[in-house]
């Protein structure tokens, strides 16, 4: 019993609600990558150990197995923090503005990176609950701005807009050019 | 001499100055808003710097980083909130001598040993430059594989108490480093036949979601606050009589600062701890810390601006990065094709010094600014947390977009994100990841280039620098080991539990 009380306090370690989850899970991920050790790089011939394309693999993907386990280890033996569940939702609910992200990322080269930006601030305003209009014009002034800093003065690499094909020929070139 | 004035030539260019003001000022403007730290800053910027000079580009994200600590302290000593995870330490001291009606006493002894600190750190440098030139040509591969090796071994030992989560996230960031078609022999690594993995993950790509996207997310999913009002009253300068009264602690800090900065994979956290236990040890009055003590403020903002100095000599010196920023830095050196280690000593040691009176310049132009502007400063940092995530998530697009306009870097970024934020609500540190991904690199090409002369096992540490290192090596393992045994002993824990103990894992 005392063994089993020295060996909790060896590992008992500080934590959030969440870390057994994240421990297993990363586990988990790091056993796959160990099973895959040997499909996914090459032991080749006639090379040296240090100069094996497997060597760095093997180490990083080694270290993550033996660090892995203790980690969980270390959570498993500390005393248990209620709140995982909810913790889990705050993690998922961020796949809900990596799909707005993404679908930002896909607008762009289509509707052109001022009129996709200004779209994008204002709706991530509306969606993080602003409701006031001088909040949803400094939204879209600021999206503005960036887009004529970074695109337009900077000149920093992003396609132009599909939809600047159709504006009248006086308009387009600057289109194309600047925003 | 002639390399001091070369440098002043370079920093009197206009595009590097105005970068250098750009820098300086937007850092303290981004340091005062809790929620952005300088990673996410540079995160973002460091694209974008990618089509200046190195010069101009390294200016800039160096104003970021040196004045980003200057701004963290407003909100620290006024509102109790740290602006980077680095002024966590400032909100001991200077919120209760706020609550005492001395916010505008401390916030000026704080510019002050941020000032301090800061110009130490650079005259340190400058004193040692020649000495580093005259070392650093002794670096060959198994001494820099060493140096990178232990930068990994200290970024584990220094996080205390998670010491296996920045083991296995160090190794991740080794994996993902070898990730992709291998460029010796050819062949491909985890790339399960998948076209998109064949390149490999991307640095910039993966520091943007770890630390710009997650903290967008972050910022987003949370509960929406924002600073509440507040301004100070008076002459900021009245720290200066105030410090020179506590000189000894506000060097003896520093000079703390200016070391733990230099050894790779340790940074502000370590310094803080050590000059706030040595001010606290040799005060006459130890029993104020933590209620509103000068020196114990002056310990934490001295240590803290001294480190970005020192943490330029083993990325310039050597091309080791010690943390995540110069990590970030280190891409920009990549890109411009200027490899930093020894030889940038030899032969563009006038570029170092242009990095070092750039150091001294910011130094200067923050304090002018914050003496003046404190209280505009406590305005712009109203922003509301949810419009401050809308403002990161739109600039980190550019970020990540422009990089190659490719939609499955933008995808992978966001994953990272998710995998930022995982790690931020856990307060599990990110910066083994950044640095096992740079380091992890920079030991697989060493390693192959040092094993090609050396015969024995022992050759590899007979030059004298390499045995120094490999010592360190020893000593770091022995140390820490004793360090756990001692704790055990003591029946203490590695981590004390509880929320009362808790302290920020995250950088920047």
């Amino acid at each position: 019993m005392t063994r089993i009380k020295y060996f909790q306090e060896l590992f008992q370690r500080y934590r959030r609600p969440g870390d057994l989850v994240f421990a297993i899970i990363f586990l988990l991920f790091a056993l796959f990558l160990l099973s895959q050790l040997g499909e996914q790089t090459k032991w080749v011939k006639r090379t040296k150990w240090f100069g094996q394309p497997s060597l760095w693999p093997s180490i990083a993907v080694w270290g993550m197995v033996i660090f892995g386990a203790f980690h969980l280890l270390g959570s498993m033996v500390s005393p248990r923090i209620y709140g995982r569940l909810k913790e889990v939702l705050f993690w998922l609910r961020s796949l809900e503005y990596v799909l707005y992200f993404l679908a930002y990322v896909a607008i762009v080269p289509l509707a052109g990176y001022l009129p996709s930006t200004i779209l994008f601030a204002v709706f991530i305003i509306l969606r993080a609950g602003f409701r006031r209009p001088q909040q949803l014009a400094l939204a879209a002034l600021f999206a503005t701005c960036i887009a004529l800093i970074f695109r337009g003065f900077l000149q920093v690499k992003i396609p132009a807009g599909e939809i600047y094909q159709h504006l009248p020929d006086a308009l387009r070139a600057f289109a194309l050019t600047y925003l | 001499m002639d390399t001091l004035l070369s440098g002043f030539q370079i920093l009197a260019q206009w595009d590097v100055f105005a970068a250098l003001v750009i820098g300086s000022i937007g850092g303290v403007i981004i340091g005062a808003l809790p929620g952005v730290g300088p990673a996410v800053a540079i995160a973002i910027l460091l694209p974008a710097t990618f089509a200046f000079e190195p010069i101009v580009g390294l200016t800039l994200l160096l104003g970021i980083y040196g004045s980003s600590m200057y701004g963290g302290a407003i909100p620290a000593i006024l509102i109790n909130t740290p602006g980077t995870p680095v002024n966590a330490l400032t909100t001991y001291d200077g919120y209760p001598m706020t609550k005492r009606k001395e916010g505008h006493r401390a916030l000026s002894l704080a510019y002050t040993a941020s000032f301090f600190g800061g110009i130490f750190s650079v005259i340190c440098l400058i004193l040692l430059a020649p000495l580093l030139a005259l070392i650093a040509p002794h670096f060959g591969s198994r001494e820099i594989f060493l140096a990178a090796f232990m930068g990994i071994l200290l970024v584990v030992v220094a996080h205390r108490g998670q010491t296996f989560a920045a083991g296995m996230l160090a190794c991740f960031g080794i994996f993902l480093n070898t990730v992709g078609l291998e460029p010796v022999k050819y062949t491909k690594r985890f790339t399960f036949d998948q076209s998109w993995l064949s390149s490999g993950f991307d640095l910039i790509v993966v520091v943007l979601g770890l630390f710009a996207l997650s903290q967008a997310f972050l910022l987003l999913i949370e509960k929406d606050h924002a600073p509440r009002e507040t301004h100070v009253q008076g002459s900021m300068l009245s720290g200066v009589k105030e410090l020179l009264g506590i000189k000894r602690i506000a060097t003896v800090s520093s000079s703390l600062g200016v070391l733990m900065g230099m050894i790779p994979g340790v940074g502000e956290f370590t310094a803080q701890f050590l000059s706030y236990t040595y001010a606290q040890k040799t005060s006459k009055t130890p029993g104020t810390f933590g209620k509103g003590s000068p020196e114990g403020l002056v310990a934490s903002e001295a240590a803290n601006n001294a480190v970005p100095g020192a943490a330029m000599i083993p990325l310039l010196a050597l091309g080791i990065p010690g943390e995540a920023l110069t990590a970030m830095m280190l891409s920009v050196f990549y890109v411009h094709n200027v490899i930093p280690g020894p030889q940038l000593f030899e032969t563009q040691l006038d570029f170092v010094m242009a990095l070092y009176l750039a150091l001294i310049l910011l130094n200067v132009i923050v304090l002018v600014f914050l003496l003046f502007s404190t209280n505009l400063l406590l305005k712009i940092i109203q922003i509301p947390t949810r419009f401050l995530g809308m403002m990161i998530l739109t600039l980190s697009f550019i970020g990540v977009y422009s990089l190659r306009n490719s939609i499955t870097d933008c995808a992978i970024a966001a994953g990272f994100g998710v995998f930022g934020l995982i790690l931020k609500r856990l307060n599990l540190p990110i910066v083994p990841i950044i640095l096992g991904m740079v380091l992890g690199g920079i030991m697989e090409v060493k390693l192959r280039a040092a094993m090609a002369a050396v015969k024995t096992p022992i050759d590899f540490i007979s030059r004298p620098i390499a045995a120094i290192i490999f010592v360190m090596i020893i000593g770091i393992v022995v140390l820490h080991i004793r360090t756990l045994i001692l704790e055990q002993k003591a029946k203490q824990k590695p981590e004390p539990l509880g929320p009362d103990y808790e302290h920020s894992s995250q950088q920047g």
